[in-house]
């Protein structure tokens, strides 16, 4: 963990991304502000389409254009706003300083291209190395990330390789030039359970290892659980609620963060003979003619909601520490 | 079996069912390889209970359950369906039991034909059939669709018109609509966003009390399996390892795999630390082509012994609900011997 003082590695500052639709111009990711100090491990969670990854791409500078654009605010790393940096420099920020690895590793490899071929290439492209010395690193690095026999697998192809390997290509191509952050998209949602195990294990000790940080993203709350210290629950383009894991998940305010939590049926170390139904979030998430409203979006599907919650946006408000909820009727208690 | 004991003839039984593939091995002149999909596999399922079908992606959950309802060949076993010998019907026969096994799938984008309107979508397995008059089809339609938690007015949409979770309302009103003996649920939940996984997890459950329904229900998702299932086998390439009743297998597992397959899950109990006590397995499972001799899971076992790797451990009883296949069962676990590299 790095010190509290020292102001954030990277920040999110009212980060404001439109998309131009049928219906016209809608924020897919409203006034969002996120901190994230150097080393540090942040989960961001929520229903498809709630604008998690679009918030890595806009940070990693791929937000496709058109439809999107930004259209307000910041996202200042390393004291420079990368809303407003050129091509070029994403492309030497992408991969240097931060890096992603997505849901699915055998689209994201090239399939006719040896592995060590392409982490080689990262190697010269960012780091200058030549031809031998890229590949040498490129064999380390496989070894880094538990892949055994290393030297000999270098000359794999992907679809050699089964999918928790694949993943584990994955990870040595976006740690290869050493990044300050990494995304992480659902590394582990197309892996077996076991695999997944290993997956984070993996990302653990090579966090430990470089202090990298590690922006997390899922729908898991228990993924959340184990590999990061705060998390971020985003519904509709918006923060909903922020915190530290144990305080959200113990004690969330969000009535959404309360039914995400309670909707999903974990497994229980004591087992019943007739579980309870699980509570259900009724209804769908907003169609994106509805983002950005000035109104709480979560008000249709929300047991707690009054009239008020659909009239006026709730902004998001602290209730001691760094706990905070965007709601008018937060909860108290434990979920 | 308590599977068997209470409410009389299973609905589903199956014994030493075998599925094999022939798969190109490379060389133009190589013999074909035989992949073994499903290896003497064995289990029942009594009336208007769930027994959940556990393990990961290539162990044979889908390839049991479409061999038990004939859809693809069975190499060798028995199949009975509500104490019909299925696997050796033909014809007419063999066309009028498909109204008594209907499965729902995990895609509701590509498993309901798009060209149809919902209320065909439902409508057509009673068509196929010839179950019931027009009339009265018409009539079980609106019934459907108001068990299944839809609205009158939506009979006449598409299928694209649903969202995710209203798609596999619609599928499951197509799966019961020949009020089938045996619903096979084939992750049923896995391509729904987590909010709307509750909504159809309680439908299903709503619908067996209501209507006796009887599950197989396939899934990799261990908490969903905790929650649905009177009963749970784990299946490892091919075969069943361990089976048991829910409270059994999660709170008292005895094979290896079952106990690295359940340390594995993440917790969201903050109070919990998950990551203590796991049990780390290394490595991926052996190919399905030519397996192993032995116990299939020994090249990953934390306690594997020479025994392990030339004798197959059959399934056998160690309570009466209570199955497992492992010469290690219940052995101890070292935190040591398990957390590599």
């Amino acid at each position: 963990m790095s010190e509290p003082h020292s102001g954030p590695l990277l920040s999110l500052r009212d980060l404001t991304v439109e998309f131009a639709t049928r219906d016209g111009t809608v924020p897919v990711l409203d006034r969002l502000s996120i901190d994230l100090d150097a080393g540090a491990t942040l989960g961001l969670v929520g229903e498809s389409g709630c604008g998690k990854s679009m918030t890595a791409l806009a940070i990693m500078g791929l937000v496709p254009s058109p439809p999107g654009r930004f259209a307000g605010g910041s996202i200042l790393f390393a004291d420079e706003d990368l809303t407003r940096a050129s091509d070029a420099h994403l492309r030497d920020i992408r991969g240097n300083s931060i890096s992603m690895i997505f849901q699915e590793p055998m689209t994201s490899l090239n399939p006719v291209y040896t592995i060590g071929e392409q982490i080689a290439e990262v190697l010269r492209r960012h780091q200058d190395l030549g031809r031998r010395a890229a590949w040498e690193r490129a064999v380390e690095l496989l070894d880094s990330v538990s892949i055994p026999l290393p030297g000999r697998r270098a000359h794999d192809y992907p679809h050699q390789l089964s999918g928790g390997m694949r993943q584990r290509v994955m990870i040595a191509i976006a740690l290869a030039c050493r990044p300050r952050i990494l995304i992480a998209d659902e590394p582990t949602t197309a892996l077996d359970v076991t695999v997944q195990a290993q997956i984070f294990d993996l990302l653990q000790a090579l966090r430990e290892e470089t202090g990298t940080a590690i922006i997390l993203i899922t729908h898991d709350m228990g993924v959340v659980a184990e590999m990061t210290e705060r998390v971020v629950v985003m519904y509709a383009g918006r923060m909903v609620e922020e915190g530290p894991v144990r305080d959200i998940l113990s004690e969330p305010h969000h009535p959404y963060t309360r039914g995400l939590i309670a909707s999903v049926p974990h497994l229980h170390a004591e087992v019943s003979d007739e579980p309870e139904d699980l509570l259900e979030i009724p209804g769908i998430v907003p169609s994106l003619a509805e983002f950005g409203q000035e109104r709480c979006l979560f008000a249709p599907r929300c047991p707690r909601v009054s009239d008020r919650c659909r009239s006026e946006q709730p902004l998001l408000r602290g209730s001691g520490g760094w706990h905070k909820a965007a709601c008018w009727h937060p909860e108290a208690g434990p979920a | 079996m308590s599977a068997v004991s209470a409410s009389g003839r299973p609905v589903l039984k199956v014994r030493d069912l075998e599925v094999r593939f022939s798969v190109k091995r490379e060389g133009l002149f190589a013999k074909p390889s035989q992949l073994y999909a499903v290896d003497g596999v064995s289990f029942e399922i009594a009336p208007g209970r769930t027994l959940g079908l556990v393990g990961e992606s290539g162990s044979g959950k889908s390839t049991t359950a479409l061999a038990a309802a004939r859809l693809i060949p069975a190499r060798r076993g028995h199949v009975e369906i509500d104490g019909v010998d299925v696997l050796s019907l033909e014809g007419e026969a063999l066309r009028q039991q498909r109204r008594n096994v209907q499965f729902i799938f995990q895609d509701p984008y590509s498993s309901l034909n798009p060209r149809l309107r919902a209320r065909d979508v439902v409508r057509e397995p009673l068509d196929r059939l010839g179950i019931d008059s027009p009339a009265e089809r018409a009539s079980r339609v609106a019934e459907l669709f108001r068990d299944v938690g839809l609205r009158p007015e939506q009979e006449r949409l598409f299928p694209h018109q649903f969202s995710g979770g209203q798609r596999q309302r619609l599928g499951v009103a197509r799966a019961i609509a020949s009020r089938p003996k045996l619903v096979i649920c084939d992750e049923p939940v896995s391509a729904l966003d987590v909010a709307v996984q509750a909504q159809i997890l309680n439908l299903l459950r709503r619908l067996q009390r209501e209507h006796g329904l009887t599950y197989l229900f396939i899934s990799h998702d261990l908490g969903v399996v905790q929650h649905m299932c009177n009963e749970v086998a784990v299946m490892y390439t091919g075969r069943i390892v361990e089976q048991a009743s829910r409270v059994r297998l999660f709170t008292r597992p005895l094979h290896p795999y079952t106990r690295a397959l359940l340390s594995s899950v993440p917790s969201a109990d903050p109070t919990l630390d998950s990551r203590a006590g796991r049990i780390l397995i290394t490595g991926d499972p052996p190919s399905p082509i030519d397996p192993p001799q032995g116990c299939r899971f020994a090249s990953r076992c934390p306690i594997a012994i020479e025994r392990c790797r030339s004798e197959t451990p059959p399934l056998v009883a160690h309570e009466p609900d209570h199955r497992v296949a492992c010469h290690r069962a219940g052995e101890p676990i070292g935190a040591d011997a398990t957390r590599t590299h």
